[in-house]
């Protein structure tokens, strides 16, 4: 089977790799990153986070979760009151006293994160020390790491940035007689993670690492026969920390849909040195079924008109899969942070001239939106409704972070996000007005 | 410091924003870090309102808190004024822009906007929702409220409705069942507040008689503001439930100088016939425990006694500023209230209670579906089945009919419970069988576990004979678990160190006195 490669982005053909970007500064309607506690947890077991921050902390994760939906989570907050900012109370006694009670609770926790927030940040508040402290009290036990999601440093998705950077930072080191391996980096759902396992197997790649890992203390180790392939776009901290410890990116655009994968999985295999025949074998059958999978989305969504709004980093590669793969027309691509050397293929594959858009107005943006009234648009949770009850379409963007996306047989599911609230409007017809 | 797995209520600001959200003309300046708008979506999406609240934020970053904040307030600020061109603004901090201390209502104040603008203190680490609530409307009122109106010329029939805001339980259509009530009655509706009121309503508060007050946890302060500036009464009896609702509208109708008899005597409630009906016999002595906000908690203690025949065997609330009114309520129930806000307490509560019917919020749902025992959710933290699609009030007649309908709803009917009785051993109507109107999920499993917990009063452990675990086996499971206790409770007083068939009878005699 003849493998749909586009050609390699060449001059004239670059696609959006130089593409300026659009910045206003304005009210940023984005998560912050503690929101990625809502999926952390659920995918690494054994596993705590506890957010040092405020009853604001508390209920955004609360809200953000659905109003819960596991029974005890491993989430929490530590909040702080008057009394410790008063200093009325010593703070890291507070905290070692909460640390210590929650501990005793939840004796199957094996690695607790101390997760900044914005108050904790402001007030300068020490967490790293705060972690050894605690680490030395509860080791062997418990290992306790920290990190920051507060929504001064970090918007949404880079809160699992922050997190896998501590996780690469605690890594160990590689031994003297290491061959090369493969880490992939960026969490997936479960399912995804074995799917792409089983295609690195069968290339003959069997010395593959996830980060995150589905054991809280599975090992990780990074050296400089570390090659690493990232699985989501948002971690350009973890990414810094890999490479201080002498692992090497593989460059590769990221992986949803069937060419997306299939050129993220091929970055991977030419980098092991796996034969093309061995790659085609692989991949061959995955290929088909995301073709197959995504034919009836595509032909709903061919030439419709799409805008993102900035939400999840995730807006670049989904905009190269929705056109290229799908034949959508792209209004805005918004995102909150453009990181162009890991974007590049993405961005190589966008049309020319596409507006980019980075940071927000949200204001300016909904006005953009409005004139240019496109037939879908991608946005968060609080614009959604109110967009929908103006009359335009729309996709939450939360789902795309939430839902397994990536890999061939995700291709059709992630295709469908798009197309189903088109087939929505069109089966509802008329109801809304009249 | 505190450790907080789930929280019943918000902060402050965002009690601020039920309010911005409930009116219109008004809009919110909110000075706080990048991550806040989240709450947007609690009114865009629970509440699945069609329009983003009316609040600006000013979403400031690491990089912003190096520079100029308050430039970015100021900006915020204006920008919001030129675009959204409100009546009034109420600016204020979110939690952490509390602690860089910018001043929002001083840097406002020097843009010299030509409308209001109403500066806002809310003491994040301190207080939280309901409080910020009731403080912002406070506010809203104490600076717009005409103190002029004349008070002679003031229709006596005439009242404001105060305290329903957006994201509240029930709130939209207890606002109907209300003003239908005060219709019958002959009262006009002058202004209700903070819902669907404009700051310019908001002035003219002075020209009704007196005012309802829906939810102490909002209104309270600025009724009583108003109670005390323009001489406006307020009312005293929340209309939740049949005898509430008489009270209520005796209440009303003094105030206003009617007669409230025709609507005392019309029979718009079916609940008094239907919990007389002998299918209700069966609620007669359910054990119910009951948490919510304090005006639901309290108005469910007297339904759930006076009107449905329960045995309240909890009550509690997260609103601390409720607190001595709940303790009251508790006493004369011979309880003692459980006041918190931790979540993890009230589970433990309803454990060593032992209800058959949980009444709560969303929280207790899930203590609930975990302990295998009937809810009914009566109070917020709302979840987004708190805002039917049907008319579905708390409120008045139509309210008492609704709940009726909703707590009972999740008991076993009547006849099919002596059914159950009759047919225990019958493989259909085995113990795990769910009512049969609620589908055919399996049953959670029983909370025996929890049930055999040691109780601080019976240090001695008793353990039970094969037979008479089987006999105890023989009992529905609704009230196995009262079996099991009271036999264990029996036993340890009496030091009896194995319960046999005999100690299950006598126990059974002992209690049945």
């Amino acid at each position: 089977m003849n493998l749909p490669f586009r050609p390699s982005p060449n001059g004239n053909d670059r696609g959006c790799t130089d593409q300026q970007t659009l910045k206003q500064r304005g009210q940023h309607e984005v998560f912050c990153g503690l929101t990625s506690i809502v999926w952390l947890h659920r995918k690494i077991e054994n596993a705590f986070f506890l957010v040092v921050g405020s009853r604001t902390c508390a209920h955004l994760i609360q809200s953000a979760a659905g109003v819960m939906i596991f029974a005890e989570p491993r989430f929490g907050t530590a909040i702080i009151d008057e009394r410790d900012l008063a200093g009325l109370a010593d703070i890291d006694d507070e905290l070692d006293s909460v640390v210590g009670r929650l501990l005793e609770r939840r004796p199957d926790i094996e690695l607790l994160f101390l997760v900044g927030s914005c108050p904790s940040e402001v007030i300068k508040l020490d967490l790293k020390r705060a972690a050894q402290r605690l680490s030395k009290l509860h080791m062997p036990k418990v290992r306790v790491l920290n990190y920051s999601g507060s929504g001064i440093e970090t918007t949404f998705t880079q809160g699992e940035d922050a997190c896998l950077s501590a996780l690469a930072a605690e890594g160990q080191t590689e031994t003297q007689n290491a061959s090369d391996h493969l880490v992939v980096v960026g969490a997936l759902a479960d399912i995804v993670e074995d799917q792409f396992r089983r295609l690195f197997s069968e290339m003959g790649i069997d010395n593959v690492t996830f980060l995150p890992a589905k054991k809280a203390n599975a090992p990780l180790i990074i050296g400089s026969k570390t090659k690493y392939l990232l699985a989501q776009p948002f971690l350009g901290d973890t990414a810094r920390v890999l490479e201080d410890r002498g692992a090497k990116r593989i460059t590769a655009p990221f992986p949803l849909g069937a060419e997306g994968t299939t050129a993220w999985l091929k970055a991977a295999a030419q980098s092991f040195g796996v034969s093309e025949e061995k790659f085609e074998s692989a991949t061959a059958a995955g290929h088909r079924r995301a073709l197959i999978a995504m034919e009836a989305h595509r032909d709903a969504l061919q030439g419709k008109r799409i805008f993102f709004f900035p939400d999840s980093q995730l807006e670049v590669p989904l905009a190269r899969f929705v056109s290229e793969e799908l034949g959508m027309r792209l209004v805005e691509v918004g995102t909150p942070y453009l990181h162009r050397a890991h974007l590049s293929e993405d961005l190589a594959r966008l049309p020319a001239g596409t507006l980019l858009s980075e940071g927000q107005d949200v204001e300016r943006q909904l006005d953009r939106c409005r004139a240019e009234d496109p037939d879908l648009v991608v946005c968060g949770l609080g614009l959604a409704n109110p967009l929908e009850a103006e009359g335009m379409t729309t996709k939450w963007s939360i789902e795309l972070v939430f839902t397994p996306i990536q890999g061939y047989d995700q291709a059709g599911d992630l295709a469908r996000l798009f197309s189903r609230p088109l087939d929505r409007r069109t089966r509802l017809g008329g109801l809304l007005c009249n | 410091m505190q450790l907080t797995v789930w929280t019943y209520e918000g902060p402050p600001h965002v009690g601020a924003m039920r309010i911005a959200t409930a009116m219109k003309g008004l809009h919110y300046v909110l000075h706080a870090p990048q991550g806040d708008t989240y709450a947007d979506l609690l009114f865009t999406m629970i509440e699945r309102r069609n329009a983003r609240p009316p609040v600006t934020y000013t979403t400031f970053q690491a990089r912003d808190l190096g520079g100029d904040t308050a430039e970015l307030f100021k900006t915020s600020c204006f920008d919001a004024y030129e675009r959204f061109m409100p009546e009034a603004m109420i600016v204020g901090a979110s939690c952490t822009a509390e602690l860089i201390q910018d001043d929002p209502g001083g840097l406002a104040k020097a843009l010299a906007l030509p409308i209001p603008v109403i500066p806002l203190e809310l003491p994040s680490y301190q207080k939280k929702e309901n409080w910020g609530a009731a403080e912002t409307f406070y506010r809203i009122v104490r600076e717009l409220a005409r103190g002029d109106g004349d008070r002679a010329t003031r229709n006596p029939k005439s009242c404001n409705i105060l305290g329903p805001t957006a994201l509240g339980f029930r709130h939209r259509d207890d606002v109907v069942e209300i003003k239908r009530l005060l219709g019958a009655l002959g009262i006009t509706v002058n202004v209700v507040a903070p819902l669907d009121a404009r700051p310019s309503d908001i002035a003219r508060l002075g020209d009704a008689a007196f005012n309802v007050v829906l939810y102490p946890e909002i209104a309270e302060p600025a009724a009583r503001y108003l109670a005390k500036t323009l001489g406006q009464p307020m009312t005293t009896f929340v209309p939740i439930g049949v005898h509430a609702t008489r009270d209520f509208i005796r209440e009303v109708a003094e105030l206003a100088g009617v007669n409230p008899d025709d609507v005392l005597n019309d029979r718009q409630s079916r609940l008094p016939w239907y919990s007389a009906s002998v299918d209700s016999t069966y609620l007669t002595g359910k054990r119910v425990f009951i948490f919510g906000d304090a005006t639901h908690a309290l108005a469910a203690a007297r339904i759930a006694k006076q009107e449905l025949g329960f045995d309240v065997v909890g009550l509690g609330t997260f609103s601390r500023e409720f607190a001595r009114p709940m303790r009251e309520a508790a006493a004369a129930l011979g309880l003692e209230a459980l006041i918190t806000d931790d979540y993890l307490d009230v589970e433990k509560a309803i454990i060593d209670a032992q209800p058959e019917l949980i009444l709560g919020t969303q929280m207790e749902r899930h203590i609930a579906k975990r302990l295998g025992l009937p809810c009914a959710v009566i109070s917020a933290p709302v979840h987004v089945q708190d805002f039917p699609a049907r008319h579905s009030p708390q409120m008045g007649f139509e309210g008492a009919n609704v709940i009726f309908d909703t707590w009972v709803h999740p008991l076993m009917m009547g006849l099919e419970e002596h059914l159950l009785a009759m047919f225990r051993n019958d493989h259909e109507f085995h113990d795990g069988a769910a009512p049969s109107h609620l589908g055919h999920a399996p049953r959670a499993p029983e909370p025996e576990a929890v049930q055999t917990a040691p109780s601080e009063k019976a240090p001695i452990i008793t353990g039970w004979a094969a037979d008479a675990e089987k006999e105890l086996n023989k009992i529905p499971f609704f009230v196995r678990g009262k079996a099991r206790r009271n036999t264990e409770r029996y036993a340890a007083e009496r030091g009896v160190p194995l319960i046999t068939i005999e100690t299950l009878y006598d126990a059974k005699a002992h209690f049945s006195r």
